[in-house]
């Protein structure tokens, strides 16, 4: 019997989607060994966002306001004083969760199961499977100590639905941790969107190296993206060249996603950028280059310049 | 300013789609693969390079770097130590382990051990191995040493030779920045290699290095040819003293699906968008 406890990741005082992505594979982890599962609501806004979580089925809903920019140091001593009276801890594998869980973890003598895709339970006995290797292996592992910290990825967990029902909540006393006195929090670059969120899309338009500019992003993937109501991404080599920002990279490093349409513009396809995206139901590729490594993914490939094709095929999905 | 960059080994991650299971289907096999230094790694050795000079005069060397790669003693190891030195690191230290016996948490005590042996200012790590794809070790060793820790940097600034650093971050949904005193933990995001990524307070302001696409930088001839003399160290992890009992066991490894289907080449974008719109349903 496990009981587990979800790390909650906030913003701007609500809950992130990726919360409810850790919440699917806590009910699979409670209920394939008997157990129960609470969520812990921590940061700034952490009580209105418990509102929010109490309709997911949990035992119920913890609570610890922390005001201030995230650091990890300033949450991982008071996620480890309440996850003592667990047997798993689990968040999203998203940088929240990536930075944080680890600190948790070893504050608990826990071992990390990162970036999951899977869970299993066998007589009770619980292993996961986790992408390795860019994804190009899939290893099944298990925790060998008492507790275990797991964390999932967002494109392989639905986001849970809600059960009704209002699970009561609890305040918790924050923790001090002297390693938090070492890092002040200065500011943080968040960027607004109206699309949708990269994480969780339907159908995501990515552009390369080959669209050469910013200005070709804006003029020419961006009309694409929301004629779609799309999520826009990118290879690493446009963002590193400065033409979109950093957050909207898809691959082994950056966002993993598994969309239902996923379009690759301009795109080579280098292994690390097909470990984010290789996942999606159907893929498109536009390229010049017909011999390019993302024609090994592509259901259906498109071999044309670019500047022509993807204005024409913007039109093209207007009229549907 | 002293740093400390751990370097691992891995199966050639631009041909990770070679590697194999064993037939017992509890080992990756990568034979016939290269061993390279982990990418995440090789960028977090150019972050520490620059921290450590002025590259105004040269790359004239004003602090010290200190290569650890914790894996097998034999030539490919040793190899990619060499290759960190031939860029510019001062020293290495190889602590041998077979790779079996390693997880992220065996790991970051052996770094712990090391650190405490060499008492750096910095540890400047990969925030992941390219085989393990884990992002766990550089936290956990911060944790450890009740250090904090930054992930994910893409741009630092040090003053006051890293006793204080502003590092910019990379999140989900946006960019971070903190001011962290040090002894600190950093780990780097790939954006670490562009041209005004560091500034250390020595290489003067404003100075822009070569773009690099993929890696940190080549090793010169010369820097080649000192390397040879450059010391490793080797060590066992009984001579460190470190608690090698492991928390993770893999049970089974499988290679992913292979994606159903062959690639469909249209003709044109209408051809693309009645197929996805009466075939596959997409649109």
């Amino acid at each position: 019997m496990a009981n587990v406890l979800v790390v909650a990741e906030l913003l701007e005082g609500k809950a992130r989607k990726t919360t409810l992505c850790a919440v699917n594979a806590a009910k699979q982890i409670a209920e394939g060994t008997g157990g129960s599962f609470d969520i812990l609501s921590i940061g700034e806004g952490a009580g209105a966002a418990a509102g929010e979580l109490a309709g997911y089925g949990a035992g119920k809903v913890l609570k610890a306001e922390i005001a201030g920019g995230y650091t990890c140091e300033k949450y991982a001593a008071t996620v480890a004083e309440a996850g003592k009276g667990y047997d798993v801890l689990v968040a999203c594998a998203s940088a929240y969760g990536k930075d944080l869980l680890p600190r948790v973890a070893a504050k608990l003598g826990a071992g990390v199961a990162s970036d999951i895709s899977a869970v299993h339970v066998d007589g009770g006995k619980l292993s996961y499977t986790r992408p390795m290797y860019a994804g190009n292996m899939f290893g099944t592992v298990e925790i060998l100590t008492d507790k275990q910290v797991v964390t999932v990825r967002q494109s392989e967990f639905e986001p849970a639905a809600a059960s009704g029902g209002e699970s009561p909540s609890e305040d918790i006393a924050v923790q001090s941790d002297p390693a938090a006195d070492k890092v002040e929090f200065l500011g943080v670059e968040v960027v607004k969107s109206e699309r949708p969120d990269l994480g969780d899309a339907e159908i995501v338009v990515s552009g390369g190296r080959a669209l050469k500019s910013a200005d070709n992003f804006t003029n020419v993937i961006e009309p694409l993206v929301d004629a779609l109501g799309a999520a826009m991404g990118a290879s690493r080599a446009a963002c590193d060249a400065g033409y979109v920002a950093p957050e909207l990279q898809v691959g082994q490093t950056g966002k993993v996603v598994a969309p239902k349409l996923y379009l690759a513009i301009g795109i080579s396809g280098a292994i690390q950028h097909l470990a984010g995206m290789k996942g999606s139901k159907t893929i498109v590729a536009i390229n010049k280059d017909k011999e390019a490594p993302i024609a090994q993914v592509a259901d259906y490939f498109l071999v044309a310049d670019l500047f022509d094709t993807v204005p024409a095929l913007t039109e093209a999905v207007k009229k549907l | 300013m002293k740093i400390l960059v751990s370097i691992k080994r891995v199966a050639d991650p631009d041909n990770a789609s070679k590697l194999k299971v064993s037939s017992d289907g509890t080992a990756v096999t990568s034979e016939g693969l290269e061993w390279k230094m982990n990418p995440f790694d090789d960028w977090s050795l150019e972050a520490a390079l620059r921290l450590t000079e002025n590259a105004a005069e040269k790359n004239a060397r004003v602090g010290e770097v200190v290569l650890v790669s914790i894996g097998p003693n034999d030539e490919h190891t040793q190899r990619i130590i060499r290759e960190g030195l031939a860029k510019g690191a001062e020293r290495g230290i190889l602590v041998e382990s077979d790779d079996g016996n390693l997880d992220a948490g065996v790991v970051s005590a052996v770094l712990k051990a090391v650190v405490e042996k060499e008492n750096p200012d910095l540890v400047v790590m990969g925030k992941q191995a390219a085989d393990g794809d884990s992002n766990v070790a550089g936290t956990e060793l911060a944790e450890k040493l009740n250090w904090p820790v930054i992930n994910s940097a893409m741009r630092i600034t040090t003053a006051d030779d890293g006793k204080t650093l502003e590092v910019r971050r990379e999140l989900d949904t946006g960019v971070a920045t903190v001011k962290v005193t040090g002894p600190a933990v950093i780990t780097t995001s790939d954006r670490i290699l562009q041209p005004d990524s560091v500034q250390n307070g020595v290489t003067p302001e404003g100075h822009e290095y070569a773009k690099l696409e993929v890696g940190g930088r080549y090793a010169s001839l010369k820097g080649i040819m000192q390397a040879k003399k450059k010391p490793i160290d080797q060590m066992s992890l009984a001579d460190l003293g470190v608690d090698t009992a492991k928390s993770l066991n893999y049970t089974k490894y499988e290679l992913p699906p292979a994606r159903s289907g062959q690639t469909t080449f249209v003709e044109d974008v209408t051809d693309l968008v009645d197929k996805l719109h009466n075939s596959a349903k997409v649109i």
